[in-house]
């Protein structure tokens, strides 16, 4: 069994929900992962708010937020296990970040610390 | 000693032939109170004194002692104060033990500093040695080096003062698997020198951990065994109760996870006289009559769900109090089940168990939708769990009852027990 991170990714961080609309997607997005859990593949993950967040660059140059200078802001993560990617895809599937125009959600194995990775 | 008391408790307390000078049925009320009451603390400050190798003759002294009771009061009638005769009888059979065993007590005068001889050993049965005892106790017997079982018949045992009999019926199982568990638990808890100890305050929560799992555990076995003995099943989860309530009523143990385990013991315990017919079955949830929950349980319930609002972490006893408090409210509002759901949500992510996977799948149904919970219920493929095609014949029912008495056919040929036996066949006979 391999562990996948799977990566939230927004087109548009600035853009703003209402709140029913927020309320709406919290149930949803707990579904999804209530529905990984229940299969015993959930392995943890975190939401990134896009308050207080910077960029920091070479020669200490930091900057506000992801946003403006590229087109992708990362919302979050679930990190999951799953036999295989296509398994870890079709969880990916569910995410209901995907149904924003633009969003896509990123599937990534996570390395294993076992000197070969 | 009087091993033959051993194992058997009250019961064979009760049947030695009274010469009685008070009513039988007075002896038989009293005895095994007092043997319920007062054995464990015996024990408990007997062990505490004489240390964890010696839990034997702790438990021998105690036992000697209800004999004693049963003789003695059988002739002369009931002393004044029961209890301080107890009391009295074990002190001194503990300084007779001392005095006969000139070694034993050379090596446990070696263990309580500045004591030399058999008159100072004192034996403490004031009330705050006896809370301490059984807390340190609590502590020792749920130690992570000892197998979970093992600290369930222990615990039972040393500080529910249950006789072998009753934990045999509590595991369906007989008395030699009972004492076998026992003998082996005790070697375990000498061979690792386990200390009867309150531990360090930084390693209080970690052990806690322990403690809490055996103490959810031992309710649980109570709430939901299989045995037929309505009284010994509420016995247990009555003093897993009392267990819980002296870490509350300790100041270093009244932590939050402690009131929330509390509060969920509580909510589950008000249903206790709902959940079973007259004739034994199994009484389902949304079949239960309400007139029966007891609601000063409820009360209480929430007054420790309140405690345990504190602090920073939620642990699973928090989520599973607030899915019990949820259960307390007959009413099926769309509020009611999308909590729940939301609760199995997070306590899945902290823990995952077939049967909250389950529950969550059933919360689903009434909160989003039939369709979308059968789609999920597929996934979780509990292929070898008789509650799993349960809840697909429940979920399956009204859109497709073939479907639906298909998987209860198959939740029959898994399920173990008569009671679940039943309660299945019952879902097939109203579906035709």
């Amino acid at each position: 069994m391999d562990e996948f991170i799977l990566i939230f990714r927004h087109e548009d961080g600035n853009k703003v929900a209402s709140p029913e609309q927020l309320q709406i997607w919290m149930k949803q997005t707990m579904d999804w992962i209530g529905s990984i859990a229940a299969q015993n593949k959930f392995s943890g993950g975190n939401g990134l708010p896009f308050e207080d967040s910077k960029v920091v660059r070479p020669n200490n140059m930091v900057t506000n937020g992801p946003f403006g200078d590229i087109k992708e802001t990362i919302g979050g993560y679930i990190m999951v296990k799953a036999d295989s990617v296509d398994e870890a895809v079709e969880f990916a599937k569910g995410c209901p970040v995907l149904q924003g125009e633009g969003n896509s959600v990123e599937v990534r194995k996570i390395a294993k610390g076992d000197g070969i990775h | 000693m009087h091993k033959d008391l051993y194992g058997n408790g009250p019961a064979a307390l009760v049947c030695k032939p009274g010469h009685c000078l008070f009513s039988l049925m007075e002896q038989q009320e009293l005895i095994p109170h007092l043997f319920r009451t007062e054995f464990r603390k015996i024990t408990a400050v007997l062990c505490k004194l004489f240390g964890m190798e010696h839990i034997e003759i702790a438990e021998d002294i105690a036992s000697d002692t209800f004999l004693s009771a049963v003789e003695t009061w059988s002739f002369k009638g009931l002393p004044a104060n029961p209890t301080a005769w107890l009391y009295a009888v074990a002190k001194n059979k503990a300084k007779n033990y001392c005095s006969h065993h000139a070694v034993f007590t050379q090596k446990v005068a070696g263990q309580v500093q500045a004591v030399t001889t058999v008159e100072e050993i004192q034996v403490d049965l004031s009330e705050e040695n006896i809370t301490d005892s059984q807390l340190q106790m609590l502590f020792a017997i749920c130690h992570p080096a000892i197998a979970v079982e093992a600290q369930i018949g222990l615990s039972l045992r040393i500080l529910c003062g249950f006789g072998i009999d009753e934990i045999a019926g509590a595991f369906l199982t007989n008395k030699e698997t009972i004492n076998k568990r026992l003998f082996r638990a005790k070697e375990k808890l000498r061979a690792e020198r386990i200390p009867i100890e309150f531990p360090p305050p930084a390693a209080i929560n970690k052990r806690l951990e322990t403690v809490l799992t055996t103490l959810y555990l031992l309710f649980s076995e109570g709430y939901y065994s299989e045995s037929q003995d309505t009284v010994l099943r509420k016995d247990l989860c009555i003093e897993a109760m009392r267990l819980t309530y002296l870490l509350i009523e300790n100041g270093q143990t009244n932590l939050p996870q402690v009131n929330a385990l509390m509060s969920l013991m509580c909510f589950h315990a008000s249903r206790f006289e709902a959940r079973m017919n007259k004739q034994g079955e199994a009484v389902l949830y949304h079949e239960q009559d309400e007139q029966l929950w007891n609601h000063d349980l409820i009360t209480q319930g929430t007054y420790f769900f309140n405690q345990a609002s504190t602090g920073a972490s939620i642990s699973k006893y928090h989520i599973e109090a607030g899915i019990a408090y949820w259960h307390t409210i007959k009413a099926d509002t769309k509020e009611k089940w999308e909590s729940i759901l939301q609760l199995y949500n997070q306590l899945l992510q902290l823990e995952y168990s077939p049967i909250a996977a389950l529950n969550r799948t059933y919360a689903l149904s009434k909160a989003n939708s039939k369709q979308e919970a059968i789609a999920e219920a597929e996934k979780l493929q509990l292929t070898d769990n008789h509650f799993y095609y349960t809840l697909l014949g429940e979920l399956y029912k009204g859109i497709d009852n073939q479907k639906a008495k298909n998987n209860y056919q198959k939740a029959l040929g898994l399920a173990k027990t008569r009671t679940d036996r039943h309660t299945i066949q019952k879902q097939i006979d109203q579906l035709v």
